[in-house]
């Protein structure tokens, strides 16, 4: 079975341009969600994570006309270029495919241009892979908020099968009223900054950025150290559209299928950690069923928001630093344990080796999605 | 790798029309989705109120697999782990998407509604076809151009070799507007029982897609 090794990665947030600015801004303490007050996004005040239009024009003026891009192709863009241009990989034949993870792309046109073709979210992966070059017809998977790891599973899967020798993987997704405000029909939205385990978590931030994972067969195109793809999975709690099972059924048994098929101890979860109160303590109850309650935990939601289509990929870019680099970042917003199976929750940002991250994720469909990274 | 696979059922819905195994189950005269969706579940028995509440993306890929699932009765013959679901369309959920926009667009008529924004993601009908016959594997969907035979020989035949699924309801369930099909396939490992429609592979997917 061929292996597959992460290339090069970037992250894209109001936090960073850079996986490097990004974790050093989390090393700092820093976090993306402010209070927003515009009317084109909400008429009421709202928590996110949202990159500044100017900045994102300016690096972006670097590149192209911000004119005659969309915001999610600014961003898409940007961080695709930035992580292309950190590895050797010849990407534009046709053994390298390009996936897009998106849950909404370009919906912010639906508004103003209801027949927009790029509405579509295969013309928004087209223009994206032409614009880079890539070979083959791009991929698009749309899976709510498991998106971006299972475009990781898919693209980790479709190189083990040698169907291609890279993978360019690109997760974006943009703040727009459209999904503030279903969330927050949802009455899923915080009060404040959210604060993901925490006894006093009241519900989800949003968050808007693009993340960039390349993969590739070769071991000579890996960064080093290496990180391994490792198996992933993919299940449905058969519950409920809206709501995750109450008694962690799929994302339990996702996560017993990579343990039963990996065998090894994982030290180090990444949790999908949104701060619903719902979302959390199913996680908790999933991580104790599959007896990993003693790992380390931490949720990134605190510092980008919920973002998504990208947050799959952003959070698997910074759990893949976090073993490269022998980092555990906190969990911020959290301070006091607020689920009623306790987790080891990272209160603490510290240095620490680890041989690997176990990245999961749930979302609206009743979806869940486990990947594994590991040194090599 | 392991046996062959082949195709032991399909569902077609498109033209007012449900196809099983290229048989003609059910027909009405020229109407809308809603209402050819309302007969089509009253003709086959489907007794499931949640189904009125759903959009038309979710009706339309549940009728196809709900009708293949029964008829083939194999959620006797596998257990729900077992199942995989890889849908792929081309519009996502553009459609409710759009619905969903004429309830936030006027500032002073402002209703959005959690009900409709649940079904503004095309995976949700995955959620729906699981909690309706407690199916709990593997589950992605794909946004492509057109039906897509090519990425469904990928995507299944490596669920079978990696052992990741023992039967797969796969294919292609889109609306948009007024133009909605739905093309579903039933594929398992070729020593099962019964020989099947045919094999599992791009030529065949494509074929009975395309009505040949």
């Amino acid at each position: 079975m061929r292996k597959v090794y992460i290339a090069a990665d970037n992250i894209i947030s109001p936090l960073g341009f850079t996986t490097g600015e990004n974790a050093a801004s989390l090393k700092a303490g820093e976090k993306g969600i402010h209070e927003i007050s515009d009317p084109e996004l909400s008429p009421v005040p709202f928590h996110a994570s949202v990159i500044d239009t100017t900045r994102l024009d300016e690096r972006f003026s670097e590149e192209g006309d911000p004119e005659e891009f969309t915001r999610f192709e600014k961003m898409a863009v940007l961080s695709l270029r930035d992580a292309c241009s950190r590895t050797d990989a010849d990407l534009r034949g046709a053994r390298t495919l390009f996936i897009l993870s998106t849950t909404k792309g370009n919906i912010d046109l639906l508004a103003s241009s209801p027949s927009d073709e790029r509405l579509y979210l295969w013309q928004t992966a087209g223009m994206l892979g032409s614009y880079f070059g890539f070979g083959y017809k791009p991929l698009v998977i749309s899976d709510a908020c498991i998106s971006g790891v299972q475009a990781i599973i898919t693209g980790a899967r479709m190189i083990r099968a040698g169907l291609y020798d890279n993978v360019v993987i690109n997760g974006t997704d943009i703040i727009s009223e459209f999904v503030v405000s279903g969330f927050s029909a949802f009455k899923s939205l915080s009060q404040g900054p959210c604060m993901p385990f925490d006894k006093r978590r009241d519900g989800l931030s949003l968050g808007e950025g693009s993340g960039t994972i390349i993969l590739t067969a070769d071991p000579s195109l890996a960064a080093d150290p290496k990180i391994i793809a490792g198996e992933g999975f993919s299940t449905n709690d058969a519950n409920h559209i809206s709501g995750p099972s109450r008694t962690g059924e799929g994302l339990w048994l996702a996560i017993s299928s990579l343990l039963s098929r990996t065998g090894g101890k994982i030290s180090y979860i990444s949790a999908h950690g949104t701060a619903t109160p719902y979302n959390d303590e199913m996680e908790s109850i999933a991580i104790t069923r599959a007896g990993l309650q003693d790992v380390p935990v931490n949720s990134f939601k605190g510092y980008w928001g919920h973002t998504l289509g990208a947050a799959g990929i952003i959070e698997s870019v910074m759990g893949i630093h976090s073993v490269r680099n022998g980092i555990l970042f906190r969990t911020e917003g959290f301070s006091e344990p607020g689920t009623t199976n306790p987790l080891n929750i990272i209160a603490r940002t510290e240095n620490k080796q680890i041989m690997n991250c176990l990245k999961i994720a749930s979302g609206f469909g009743g979806c869940n999605a486990v990947q594994l990274f590991s040194r090599e | 790798m392991k046996s062959a696979l082949k195709i032991s059922g399909y569902c077609l819905i498109r033209k007012n029309r449900v196809v099983l195994d290229g048989r003609v189950l059910f027909e009405t005269g020229p109407m809308d989705f809603s209402s050819f969706a309302a007969e089509a579940y009253l003709h086959f028995n489907t007794c499931y109120p949640k189904f009125h509440k759903m959009d038309n993306l979710s009706k339309l890929g549940f009728l196809a697999s709900d009708i293949l699932i029964r008829d083939k009765k194999i959620t006797e013959s596998f257990k729900g782990r077992e199942i995989a679901i890889m849908l792929m369309n081309s519009s996502s959920s553009l459609d409710t998407d759009k619905t969903y926009q004429q309830t936030i667009t006027d500032r002073n008529n402002y209703f959005p509604s959690p009900a409709v924004f649940v079904y503004t993601l095309p995976n949700v009908v995955i959620g729906e076809i699981c909690i309706r016959h407690k199916i709990y594997g593997e589950g992605n969907f794909f946004i492509t151009e057109k039906f897509d035979a090519i990425l469904l020989d990928h995507i299944v035949n490596h669920l079978f070799n990696d052992g990741l699924a023992l039967c797969c309801i796969a294919g292609w369930t889109e609306v948009n507007g007024e133009n909605y099909e739905s093309a579903l396939f039933l594929i398992e490992e070729s020593s099962g029982t019964g020989s099947g429609i045919a094999n599992f592979g791009p030529a065949e997917t494509e074929s009975i897609y395309q009505g040949i």
